[in-house]
């Protein structure tokens, strides 16, 4: 009795301790399933209503009250495509050259410092550099050209430091197999190192870019036009994009439709969801199919 | 075992009587990392067609010695090499030479079986394919014949196109090999080939590099005594970066001159 009394308070407070840690741990871990859920959840009943085949097929009308979200959906899928033409070959290369032929030098700290930096930079920045280099001083205009570019300075770093990674997989005995066997560096590189980190390089690329095409910021000054019931006819077009229109609805429209908002806002994290489900598909593939 | 093969080897003794003759011979080769010195003052020369052990324990510079024969250890920063090696009379440290060409000549199989993770015929092919082969027909000679020099085509000519991640380690390991002779390489070198290896596809290497001997120079670094002392028509003893004794294995392994080689080959260290 004389060792058990004094041991027991102090038992009994620890286990107190542990249940409100315990609790405080799992709470904060709901915490990040509530908003999903939520906005899931209100996306879904209030937008779902609104999409039909004409919805995603037909003009807007009537400053935007009435109509579809074709434009929008054309402008945001032409920034896509330009975001991966202009980031994927330069992510790719500058990846290439820092894992596999830069050293450790101070020019290549710098160009990690950069990269570090660049994805630090908040989008409107983004945005603001985007009208003055392309906009501006390169006289792109408000284009479908200048909003890809600056898209592609934002995925940038995503794209470089994940393919990065994909390279760095890749054993060092298969590139010894490759050099051993008389081939340069760059056969080795492209035979070998690319194709077997292919899949890793396109998860990152999709991650980065489906993030991207949910920026408003970026592409405001430099794309994205307020209302424009046609398409774009080339890269030198202004255009609408799905998160522009859906800020202008939100705050510049008078008397606006609330199917459009909901409308919108459901296709366009159906976009950004569905490009981080393909991502996810793409990686579990491949992590199966690996066999070193 | 020894007197079995003696005449074999009386023979082979009589090329390398003459001094450097060898195919590939090596002088006053030095090789640091940073500022350790892992190879020391190395001689040796190397005869064609036959089978040279290079033993020692580990860290005693042998693997590090192989990787100068076809300059895989310009791949390593900081690393400085001095002397030379030369191969037919042409040194191949030399900075004009052209490493591409020099690694067809001198092929490589690695410790672990490092198949790329493509098909059996693929994996034969890439040397050729890097090399610009012609034709579809002609790879696919290459391809068969490098698979049946390397005593692979009987279990895999049926499977060509399946992916080689589905052999076993040895048959991983005799792919490898095969990938190596696809480039029709006049030496091949072998670091520990079949240390990843069970009892029976190291006996099957071992076979095959007996029938390869007669038209490639084979150099093996090997930590498995038994193995230099099976296979081998010379064998090299290294230790702390230095070549103790080189000779015919036959006399490395049963009177060794240097009181090192034979505590070494008698199991008393390493």
């Amino acid at each position: 009795m004389s060792v058990s009394s004094p041991t027991r308070p102090r038992r009994s407070a620890k286990a107190r301790k542990e249940r409100i840690v315990f609790a405080l741990l799992s709470l904060s871990a709901l915490a990040v399933v509530i908003p999903v859920v939520a906005v899931i959840y209100f996306l879904i009943s209030r937008g779902a209503p609104a999409i039909s085949w004409s919805f995603l097929t037909e003009m807007p009308r009537h400053a935007m009250r009435e109509g579809g979200i074709l434009p929008a959906l054309v402008g945001t899928f032409c920034l896509m495509t330009g975001t991966v033409l202009f980031s994927v070959p330069v992510g790719v290369f500058a990846a290439i050259y820092l894992t596999e032929y830069a050293g450790q030098n101070a020019f290549t700290r710098l160009i990690r410092l950069s990269i570090v930096n660049l994805a630090g930079v908040p989008s409107i920045v983004y945005g603001l550099f985007g009208f003055g280099l392309f906009v501006l001083f390169l006289h792109f205009g408000r284009s479908i050209l200048a909003g890809s570019l600056t898209l592609a300075l934002m995925v940038l770093p995503v794209v470089i430091t994940s393919a990065e990674e994909a390279l760095l997989t890749v054993p060092k005995s298969f590139r010894d197999a490759s050099l051993g066997l008389g081939a340069t560096k760059w056969q080795t590189i492209w035979r070998v190192v690319l194709p077997n980190s292919a899949a890793g390089i396109l998860t990152g690329v999709i991650l980065g870019v489906g993030r991207a095409i949910g920026e408003t910021a970026p592409i405001m000054f430099t794309a994205a036009a307020f209302y424009l019931p046609r398409l774009p006819r080339s890269a030198f077009d202004d255009c609408m994009a799905l998160p522009y229109q859906l800020y202008v609805l939100a705050t510049e429209t008078f008397n606006p439709s609330a199917k459009m908002q909901w409308g919108t806002a459901l296709v366009l994290l159906m976009l950004v969801l569905g490009m981080s489900l393909i991502a996810a598909v793409i990686r579990n593939r491949f992590r199966r199919r690996r066999a070193w | 075992m020894v007197t079995a093969t003696a005449p074999e080897e009386m023979t082979v003794a009589m090329d390398t009587t003459n001094g450097n003759s060898g195919l590939i011979s090596v002088s006053d080769l030095s090789l640091y990392y940073g500022d350790f010195k892992a190879l020391k003052g190395i001689n040796i020369g190397i005869d064609a067609h036959a089978i040279t052990a290079l033993i020692g324990p580990s860290g005693c510079g042998k693997s590090t010695f192989l990787r100068c024969l076809n300059r895989m250890n310009d791949l390593i920063p900081g690393v400085r090499v001095e002397g030379r090696i030369t191969l037919d009379g042409v040194d191949i440290l030399d900075s004009s030479i052209d490493v591409v060409e020099l690694r067809k000549r001198v092929g490589m199989v690695f410790q672990q079986p490092n198949p790329f993770p493509k098909s059996i015929f693929e994996n034969v092919a890439y040397g050729p394919r890097i090399h610009g082969a012609g034709s579809k027909t002609d790879l696919e000679d290459i391809v068969e014949e490098s698979l049946m020099r390397a005593a692979l085509w009987d279990e895999v000519k049926d499977d060509l196109h399946k992916s080689a991640m589905m052999l076993s380690g040895g048959q991983q390991q005799r792919l490898c090999i095969a990938r190596v002779l696809a480039v029709r390489p006049e030496v091949v070198l072998m670091d520990e080939p079949c240390s990843a290896l069970d009892p029976i596809s190291t006996l099957r290497i071992e076979e095959l590099m007996q029938t390869l001997k007669t038209d490639y120079t084979i150099i093996i670094v090997t930590h498995n005594m038994q193995q230099a002392s099976r296979v081998s028509d010379f064998t090299g003893f290294f230790l702390m970066g230095e070549l103790v004794e080189f000779d015919q294995s036959s006399t490395v392994f049963t009177r060794p001159k240097d009181k090192r080689t034979e505590d070494y080959v008698t199991g008393r260290f390493g």
